[in-house]
């Protein structure tokens, strides 16, 4: 259990540490290089507490996927974190006023966690089945409408950025790969009987 | 006491499977070039002890002992970690893969998705090493990567997926295990599943970096790729952890689709071998494969990878997971 707490604080402290950092590096692609350390000490959070699953998926679809994205993006665009700071004074009350309303939630959040220890409970891993399979039959059961409405949604706006983002030029020349796969020597080729000393 | 105890066994096995696994590695790099130099009618490394027995030492030694140069305009902090991240996650991914009935140094519920996530973490490796040089050549390649090793996982996770559906647990013991039936080889996943196991070979290519999908470090068109400004220790573990990787996609097919540890025939002469020794006949054969793939394959384009990726493999694979999740549903369970 000893060993459990040391690796509880481990993480949490790196978690911590490194999302302090994403917001105050200087260069935005160690921001980022920081966010994916945090997500990878939060997978490791959610290893300690059982929830195996979610540590993994955590992993493949944050980490593996949408940090690469914004990683390049991020090396892309070239970004100024220097210039972008030259408002801060400007926006400081804003931001402490957003800041204050999160840490109020948080803290209203973790007191009633507190005073209802029953809901602590009963969220642990059931004994007698994987972590996959309690997801999967909570999933796929009772909240399949709902499972199915957020992949439309997703369907929906990855649809959305297609559309945004295609136009088709005219003037290009393009390949169509079953044209050229359905090509036979008959079609491609034309063999010419050539009168010697007459030129084709 | 106990703690000290497993946390010791934990390390002996790391250890275990660290050493031996790198031993092999280096003379799985000396058969590639072998292979290669043989399919082109070349001798390859022989001069270095008996038939070139000791070429990879050899090279490692060289790299370990030469000047590593870091470019001026480098971002140092990232320049070096890079290869680290590469080599590491490498390793890692060995730690949940079953080379015996139960022979794992841990043996994770969620195996095939703790190797998935761990070789999604690859990119970085490269993307960081791209963007440090703070190079051209770099940079490209690490663009490239990261849009080709993304799409291809994509595909691979279906595949895996099929196989999931089939053996019915996240475990790769497990899925071994599922695998042992009274047909002995062909009882194996390649010969239900044999389209995914094409595709996932097929996109274990792109994953890795291999030829014809070796676009990353295209040496026609970008010298060496993410590569070009390393050299000396870092370069070696950029290499190392791209071998790495490979043969764990090889131990990957083999649990997945070709029984891993279980003998060809559950009949005397088979059964008396080892299953370590299979594991390794295996993983072997698929790397000969990929040594082969390797030395006759023309290199794709690069639009020509992405249709493939996105317009052929994705579209079969998902196909591929609602037909056998209705073949179990429909033709096994009614069945029983």
């Amino acid at each position: 259990m000893t060993l459990a707490t040391a690796f509880f604080y481990l993480f949490s402290i790196v978690t911590i540490a490194s999302a302090v950092m994403v917001i105050s590096a200087r260069n935005p692609v160690h921001s980022v290089l920081f966010l994916i350390l945090a997500f990878v000490n939060a997978a490791g959070l959610f290893l300690l507490t059982g929830a195996e699953f979610l540590a993994m998926i955590l992993v493949v679809v944050y980490v593996g996927a949408v940090a690469v994205l914004f990683l390049f993006v991020v090396m892309m665009l070239d970004v100024d974190f220097a210039e972008l700071k030259q408002g801060f004074l400007q926006y400081l009350p804003i931001g402490m006023l957003v800041g204050l309303i999160v840490l109020v939630e948080l803290i209203t959040v973790i007191g009633v966690w507190s005073v209802a220890p029953q809901a602590a409970l009963s969220t642990p891993t059931p004994g007698h089945m994987t972590n996959v399979e309690a997801l999967g039959r909570v999933l796929y059961t009772q909240y399949v409408y709902l499972f199915q409405a957020a992949g439309f949604v997703l369907l929906t706006a990855m649809i959305g950025a297609i559309v945004l983002t295609l136009h088709h030029r005219p003037n290009v020349r393009r390949q169509n790969i079953a044209e050229q796969n359905a090509r036979t020597r008959a079609s491609a080729i034309e063999v010419k009987k050539v009168p010697s000393r007459a030129g084709v | 006491m106990e703690l000290l105890l497993s946390i010791l066994l934990i390390i002996v096995k790391s250890l275990a499977i660290l050493v031996v696994g790198l031993v092999l590695i280096a003379y799985y790099i000396l058969v590639d070039r072998k292979v290669w130099a043989a399919v082109q009618l070349r001798r390859g490394p022989n001069v270095v002890g008996p038939w070139g027995l000791w070429q990879s030492f050899a090279d490692m030694i060289k790299f370990l002992v030469k000047e590593p140069i870091i470019p001026d305009g480098a971002n140092k902090g990232v320049f070096l970690i890079a290869p680290l991240v590469t080599a590491t996650l490498a390793l890692a991914a060995w730690a949940v893969i079953p080379v015996n009935d139960g022979w794992a140094v841990a043996n994770l519920n969620v195996g095939v998705l703790y190797i998935f996530a761990i070789s999604s973490l690859g990119v970085y490796g490269i993307i960081m090493g791209g963007w440090a040089s703070n190079s051209k050549y770099p940079f490209l390649a690490a663009l490239r990567s990261a849009a080709q090793m993304v799409s291809y996982e994509v595909s691979i996770g279906f595949v895996i997926i099929t196989v999931l559906l089939c053996a019915g647990s996240l475990n790769l013991n497990d899925i071994v295990r599922a695998q042992d039936t009274k047909l002995g080889l062909f009882g194996w996943y390649w010969l239900p599943l044999f389209p995914m196991f094409v595709i996932f070979f097929i996109s274990a290519l792109a994953e890795t970096n291999r030829p014809p999908f070796d676009l990353v470090e295209a040496e026609s068109e970008l010298v060496a790729g993410f590569m070009v400004e390393y050299s000396a220790s870092q370069y070696l573990l950029f290499m190392l952890g791209e071998y790495v990787a490979i043969v764990t996609m090889c131990a990957l097919m083999t649990v997945l689709f070709f029984g891993g540890w279980l003998p060809p025939l559950n009949i005397a002469p088979f059964t008396w071998v080892p299953g370590v020794i299979w594991f390794v006949l295996k993983v072997s054969w698929f790397f000969f494969l990929f040594a082969m793939v390797k030395a006759f394959v023309p290199r794709y384009r690069y639009d020509q990878l992405m249709r493939l990726g996105w317009k052929v493999f994705l579209p079969i694979s998902l196909v591929a997971v609602v037909v056998v999740a209705g073949v179990l549903q429909f033709v096994v369970h009614v069945g029983q």
